[in-house]
């Protein structure tokens, strides 16, 4: 849960506030990116990652407290099929803030806030190698339960639902392989120590 | 209403004002060499972190 914002709202009402981020998520998840002021980008950076983990969640109820905020439903549907499957093996920080200087016209600080890319192959070698290895910085998540179903259903229709589903499919074998090697070094470190 | 007693003095007027300095910014380097404000994107190249990020 994100830390609740002090000070005065954004827009002047607590409507108004509500409205600017559902308005500014929207935009976010409709472009990928978008600049505007560090204040406002900073304020959507918490709410729109909760979003983004209702959409990897991928249910319905997931997907209607979502529908709360973003009222574009063909917005909620890139969440729910590119944006959600995307990150599946990130836990948090989806979102990417850089400073671009102030405005012209009344010297507002501006940034860019955009949502991150996929992890790259590298990144997700070095993530299996750390869960195999049982390190702390082991990601703990992969593609199951609703995400999968979900990445199963919409293989056909969108090229990342698809990469998650060969993934999930991939993960079955691959989460007992760690398994049997984790068992492997138990005995190996017994019989050292024997 | 309030009002001042007394006129400012020149000497007052002046001391007060030599207190409006401009301050030296804070700048650093961007990789390939650019003067940048910090943890900004050089606005020259448009890149922050090897990253481009603006369309030059």
């Amino acid at each position: 849960m994100p830390t609740p914002t002090k000070g005065a709202r954004l827009g002047g009402s607590p409507a108004h506030e509500r409205l600017l981020l559902a308005n500014l998520a929207t935009a976010l998840f409709e472009h990928g990116g978008i600049t505007t002021t560090e204040a406002k980008a900073k304020r959507l950076r918490p709410y729109a990652e909760r979003l983004v983990t209702f959409a990897k969640r991928g249910d319905l109820h997931a997907r209607r407290r979502v529908m709360r905020h973003v009222r574009d439903n063909s917005v909620v549907h890139t969440l729910f099929t590119e944006i959600g499957p995307r990150y599946v093996d990130r836990n948090g920080g989806y979102t990417r803030i850089i400073k671009l200087g102030n405005r012209k016209g009344d010297n507002a600080s501006m940034a860019r806030i955009e949502l991150v890319e996929a992890l790259t192959v590298g990144q997700q070698a070095v993530g299996e190698a750390e869960r195999a290895r049982g390190t702390r910085f082991a990601p703990s998540r992969k593609p199951t339960g609703a995400t999968a179903e979900a990445a199963e259903d919409l293989a056909k229709e969108s090229p990342t639902a698809a990469a998650v589903h060969a993934q999930s499919a991939e993960v079955t074998p691959a989460a007992e392989a760690p398994k049997g090697d984790g068992t492997a070094s138990d005995e190996g470190s017994a019989e050292s120590a024997s | 209403m309030a009002v001042p007693k007394r006129r400012t003095s020149r000497s007052n007027t002046r001391s007060r004002r030599s207190q409006w300095k401009a301050k030296v910014p804070t700048l650093a380097k961007c990789p390939r060499g650019h003067v940048v404000r910090p943890h900004t994107v050089c606005t020259t190249c448009g890149r922050y972190n090897e990253r481009q990020v603006l369309d030059v």
